[in-house]
């Protein structure tokens, strides 16, 4: 977020000028030293808690997954923890398995797809919820909750609504005269399925950021813009979108980066199936690891250390976009 | 004035329209609920009915004979992530903003990164850990493994919400004689109310709904959370969606319940994540 401000207004804190601004003289720089020290080691304090948890808790479970996916594991080994070194044999496993291809193809799909959606509804809303009218902020809260909903919730009811026989969304196609799709179960639209529900539970994100940034265009830009005669869709594409552009890309890579590790919803909805024709890399990666009797840990490990280095390469992208939009 | 007429008129219009859209988007939210209600043998129905037109609490009497039990677990793991979180990263964040630390603005560059590690990854990892320390099945394992999802965030909201705090009024504590960490629990804490307020608020939300944690370190024993709860409802029967919804419904009551009382913190929450000031 906003680290690189933060530590330049920290250095412009006068916090320690009471302090300081007392002393004079020779004994002032050694005492000004003495005095940072102190306050070097209270802030290694303060931070401690968090260092020591970081290291137990994010790098540990990381180097514990690394590990896994350089050994061989069976379930006996990996109780005793005595597996085998094997190297890249579980990445070259995984890279030649017949699922590696369309679990990442649906993973770019489902992610692209998802967002592209996701951000058009949005911005959509987002334009249609800054003009004023009543019950505008009432009616934009309500627009969180499915991004609240805890996504079993959402995944369930989803499941429901796609249901063959007795959803209500055959039943509204049936209205229009189209005959009834086996969402779930059907390899031509699992995919799709989830694809949808996705986009429903990420649209609030989409219009919550976007709104904000649209806030802080200024109003003058378009009265000049309605002076100069014009319309609202010239406003639109002269004003509105050149100058969200900075909010948009941060937008759209944090959804690149979240979409990624969408897990839950697929497995709730779909478990990757029939076959493998909603599996993305994180299921797959549960499902090697946790999905059956037989647990392939090492494939699995493999397999999610691949989704992190993907993961890993928006996120820097997003860092290097917020760094110099910061600057 | 036909010009402001005509404006009230717009505005009447786009309130019809935001009612409309806002009714789309929330149907699958109402569908929900209409379900719970309907009775089990008008379940498969067609067409199915739009309205519960013969209530029945049939669905929700499943909930309170089966679910409690989860539902108190998901209350103290929330709870508890909350406490946890705070701990960890209002002193963080305290110092990243305030005390300069050696080493800042990489701890800060690490928990951007934290945030961008898939959780079914730390599931993994977590998972041999947990096995080697025996804790597997405990609610305090969940507690460990859902903070690691709130904890980034909660720093970097901390940072920047303590960073905005005045220097004068620091610099008075210090002036009294307070120290840094007087100063902090007594001045700077007191102040933040509405970080901390955003920071729980999340914390308790993701602990709540978290599924693949649960799912993975959690597999046996009395004390698994709701969303187990309705994922092995699911399982079990999948003929009774009623209850099945019914426990849904009960399940997003806390959504429900903190966007009400706390609509400004969660917007502020949502994008404080993504876009600056």
């Amino acid at each position: 977020m906003t680290i690189a401000r933060v530590d330049r207004r920290s250095q412009r804190s006068p916090a320690r000028s009471g302090a300081t601004g007392a002393t004079h003289g020779k004994d002032s720089s050694a005492l000004r030293r003495r005095q940072r020290r102190r306050s070097r080691l209270t802030a290694l304090a303060f931070l401690a808690p968090l260092v020591v948890y970081l290291a137990a808790f994010y790098l540990y479970p990381l180097y514990r997954n690394l590990d896994l996916s350089l050994r061989d594991y069976t379930v006996r080994s990996f109780v005793a923890g005595d597996a085998p070194f094997s190297g890249l044999d579980n990445f070259r496993t995984v890279l030649g398995d017949p699922t590696f291809g369309p679990a990442m193809r649906h993973t770019m799909i489902f992610t692209f797809v998802s967002i592209a959606f996701q951000y058009v509804a949005g911005l959509a809303l987002a334009v249609f919820f800054n003009r004023h009218f009543r019950l505008a902020g009432t009616l934009r809260a309500l627009f969180l909750i499915p991004w609240l909903l805890p996504l079993i919730v959402s995944a369930s009811t989803w499941s429901w609504m796609f249901n063959s026989e007795s959803g209500v969304i055959n039943y509204a196609l049936h209205l229009v005269g189209v005959s009834p799709v086996d969402w779930l179960n059907s390899p031509d639209w699992a995919l799709t399925s989830v694809v949808i529900a996705n986009i429903w539970i990420g649209i609030p994100f989409n219009l919550v950021i976007l709104y904000s940034g649209l806030q802080n265009i200024p109003a003058e830009l378009y009265e000049a813009a309605a002076l100069d005669g014009a319309s609202a869709w010239q406003q639109f594409r002269r004003v509105t979108f050149p100058l969200l552009r900075p909010v948009s890309a941060i937008t759209l890579l944090l959804g690149l980066v979240y979409t990624l590790k969408v897990f839950d919803l697929i497995w709730i909805m779909t478990k990757g199936g029939p076959g493998d024709a909603s599996s993305t890399l994180a299921t797959w990666s549960y499902q090697l690891g946790f999905g059956t009797l037989l647990p392939k840990f090492g494939p699995g490990a493999a397999v999610g250390n691949i989704l992190i280095l993907i993961a890993l390469v928006f996120g820097l992208l997003y860092i290097r976009v917020q760094r110099r939009q910061e600057a | 004035m036909t010009v402001h007429r005509g404006s009230a008129r717009r505005s009447r219009l786009h309130t019809v329209i935001g009612v409309l859209l806002t009714a789309v988007m929330l149907f699958p939210v109402y569908w929900m609920l209409n379900v719970s209600l309907t009775p089990q043998q008008d379940m498969r129905k067609s067409p199915p009915d739009l309205l519960p037109l013969h209530p029945t609490f049939e669905g929700y009497r499943a909930v309170l004979n089966d679910q409690m039990p989860y539902l108190g677990t998901s209350l103290l793991i929330g709870l508890g992530t909350v406490v946890l979180t705070l701990v960890l990263a209002a002193p963080a964040g305290f110092a990243l903003a305030r005390l300069r630390p050696w080493g800042g603005g990489f701890l800060g560059l690490a928990l951007l990164v934290a945030q961008m590690i898939p959780g079914i990854v730390m599931a993994m990892g977590f998972y041999g850990i947990f096995l080697d320390l025996g804790l597997l099945n405990s609610w305090w394992g969940l507690i460990i493994a859902d903070s690691t999802i709130a904890v980034p965030f909660g720093v970097m909201i901390f940072t920047a919400f303590m960073s905005g705090i005045p220097g004068e009024l620091i610099a008075a504590a210090r002036i009294d004689g307070a120290g840094t960490w007087r100063t902090f629990l007594s001045v700077v804490l007191p102040v933040s109310r509405n970080a901390v307020v955003t920071v729980s608020l999340f914390s308790f939300l993701w602990a709540w709904s978290d599924f693949v944690f649960a799912n993975t370190l959690d597999g046996g024993g009395d004390l698994r959370p709701i969303t187990l709860g309705i994922y092995h409802y699911i399982g079990n029967n999948n003929q009774e969606w009623n209850a099945i919804m019914a426990t849904a419904v009960v399940a997003s009551i806390p959504a429900a319940v903190l966007l009400v009382l706390a609509q400004r913190y969660v917007a502020a929450g949502v994008t404080a994540g993504a876009v600056k000031d």
